[in-house]
């Protein structure tokens, strides 16, 4: 039998090769809820691609402006709803920073480990759910795993898993409890043992690494110019970490390494965060160390901290103290401030004007990732569909930061 | 820290410069809207600031002012690590007029940060090559967080955008988002589609 296509001269077929229009979220889970990019597919290769985002979109910087300074944390808790309570801490700094007061150091200490163990849930969250996107599921549920045990602890410090609303201006709403620094150590001990073993799944897989290496790659420059900080940036060779370049809290005494990637592909992205959650173990460890086991937790400020309960329900002082606070807010000078830590993303800054009254008249939140998902369309352009998800994934959008 | 660079600015833009502050450590210009990108330029490319990135770019809407909304911006520099925040005032008091030039040609990060800048408060980027909303959508009325936007208002509903050769339906029939599915929030105005009879 004769082939079919016996004489048929490719360049007289005129097949059509207008390119496709491809839509890809808000509701595909490859883009975790809330983002929809739009592509234009030439074959497999994206030619074009619009990213659009705001789909979470609640409106956080205008129902601040409603209440009063304390009344911002619950929002804040809910901007990054992976690592809370780093939030929590870069509110109450900025707050802080206006009223030139500096929390007592069992209370800096105690930031710190908290601000870690959420910092390790995030990077946890973000590289098990890109091992699942790749379709390596026993590597995700190891690290939720871990991210359970570290919200036990913070069940159990706070009274909430996820949004803790825990911070508070001048201090924290409740010193350390009794078995913290045991129950820390357990769980810091446990989750080195999940990194490990992850490593030991994933760095020798075939399918895992040809996904992820050379694949989403973005040059130091573009990222710089892009704004981009934190993990993603690190993985480009940058070595810029708030922590490490402008100490705040007491992260100027600990010892810790800055882990840098070289290749700034999403296999780097990857690396980056696994080896910062090693990092975060070993600030833990020595905050645990220089923690004392006693002394005050809050500034010793009646215009700021809320009396003790006690004192509000058998003195007139401390009741017209709490009315004080409670109905009018704290107040802040008049001014404004921009203070930056270091979030689970990058850069996470505050910028408060304040006009001397309880309730703040502008509080912009910098968010880190809303400039990291700027960068996406410069990611994937160029890149095969199906390197949308690991790219993506590997740039760790949280919805609620980028859309607030 | 960088205090420096408000003295390099000043000698080198005397007349850009409006007022300057070093609030608890934040080194401030508050400079012409018309040497806006000019001034940025200069920090970008000059050595001694070095300026590579745009942290943030935001504004503040002060309605008893005049000009009335407060451009924003925090710089940043990688390589000598210093900060420094600039300032423009521009917009009169009615929210008309809001206009700066765009910095999209120096920073990549300003794409966004002036969309959303846009967005919220209704400021034009002179030269952007895509203002478009980014965290509302086009049918959106008003600007949010300008001070004379209630919080509570409720947007009108949105009408099917029209778009040609579109020769499907709505995925829960042509009814979908038609008044007797959603609230119309209109006190007093009785909604006659939205009584079942």
């Amino acid at each position: 039998m004769e082939p079919l296509d016996q004489d048929l001269e490719e360049s007289e077929l005129e097949l059509p090769t207008e390119p496709m229009l491809l839509n890809v979220g808000p509701a595909h889970p490859a883009m975790h809820g809330t983002v929809r990019i739009v592509m234009e597919l030439s074959g497999e290769i994206i030619e074009r691609c619009d990213v659009q985002v705001g789909y979470l979109h609640r409106g956080f910087e205008k129902m601040c402006e409603r209440g009063t300074w304390s009344q911002v944390f619950p929002y804040v808790d809910r901007c990054n709803y992976v690592s809370p309570m780093l939030n929590n801490v870069a509110f109450a700094l900025a707050c802080e920073k206006m009223l030139g007061i500096t929390v007592p150091e069992r209370c800096q200490w105690y930031r710190m480990i908290l601000g870690e163990l959420a910092r390790m849930s995030d990077h946890l969250t973000c590289d098990g759910a890109m091992a699942m996107e790749l379709g390596a599921f026993t590597p995700f549920l190891w690290m939720i795993k871990g991210r359970e045990m570290i919200w036990e602890v913070m069940e159990e410090e706070t009274g909430a898993r996820l949004t803790h609303s825990f911070g508070r201006v001048g201090g924290m709403a409740a010193p350390p409890t009794e078995g913290f620094k045991e129950h820390v150590r357990a769980v810091v001990k446990h989750i080195l043992g999940i990194v490990d073993e992850v490593e030991r799944l994933l760095l020798g897989n075939r399918i895992f690494l040809d996904r992820l290496e050379n694949v989403g790659v973005i040059s130091a420059d573009d990222a710089i110019s892009l704004g981009w900080t934190g993990p993603c940036l690190r993985a480009t060779g940058v070595p810029y970490d708030v922590r490490k370049a402008h100490p705040y809290l007491k992260y100027g005494e600990v010892d810790f390494d800055v882990p840098v990637g070289s290749a700034s592909d999403s296999f780097d992205r990857f690396m980056v965060r696994l080896a910062e959650i090693r990092q975060s173990a070993r600030i833990i460890e020595q905050s645990l160390e220089r923690m004392a086991d006693k002394g005050p937790v809050n500034v010793d400020d009646p215009r700021i901290i809320l009396p003790p309960k006690e004192e509000v329900y058998n003195t007139i002082e401390g009741t017209i103290q709490h009315f004080k606070i409670v109905m009018e807010g704290l107040k802040l000078p008049a001014g404004e401030v921009y203070s930056y830590t270091e979030g689970g993303n990058g850069e996470l800054g505050f910028y408060l004007v304040s006009d001397g009254s309880g309730t703040p008249h502008r509080v912009r939140i910098r968010p880190p990732c809303f400039l990291i998902t700027a960068g996406l369309e410069r990611v994937i352009t160029g890149q095969m569909m199906a390197d949308v998800v690991p790219s993506f994934g590997s740039l760790n959008m949280i919805g609620g930061e980028c859309d607030r | 820290m960088s205090k420096a660079l408000i003295e390099l600015v000043k000698k080198n833009f005397p007349d850009a410069v409006l007022e300057t502050h070093s609030q608890l450590g934040d080194d401030t210009i508050v400079l012409a809207p018309g040497r806006w990108k000019e001034v940025c330029r200069f920090l970008k490319d000059h050595q001694q600031s070095g300026m590579d990135m745009l942290t943030d770019l935001t504004a503040v809407d002060f309605p008893d002012r005049d000009p009335r909304f407060e451009i924003v911006a925090h710089l940043y520099s990688l390589t000598r690590g210093h900060r420094l925040r600039l300032k423009a005032r521009v917009g009169d008091r009615d929210g008309d007029s809001v206009e700066i030039d765009t910095l999209t040609e120096l920073w990549a990060s300003a794409n966004w940060l002036e969309r959303e800048c846009f967005d919220m408060f209704g400021v034009k980027f002179l030269g952007h090559p895509d203002l478009r909303r980014i965290l509302t959508y086009p049918e959106f009325e008003g600007h949010p967080l300008r001070k004379d936007y209630p919080a509570d208002r409720i947007q009108p509903l949105v009408q099917y955008r029209d778009v040609p050769n579109i020769d499907k339906v709505a995925p829960f029939g042509v009814d979908e988002g038609m008044s007797f599915g959603r609230q119309t929030h209109k006190r007093g105005v009785e909604d006659d589609d939205s009584r079942m009879n």
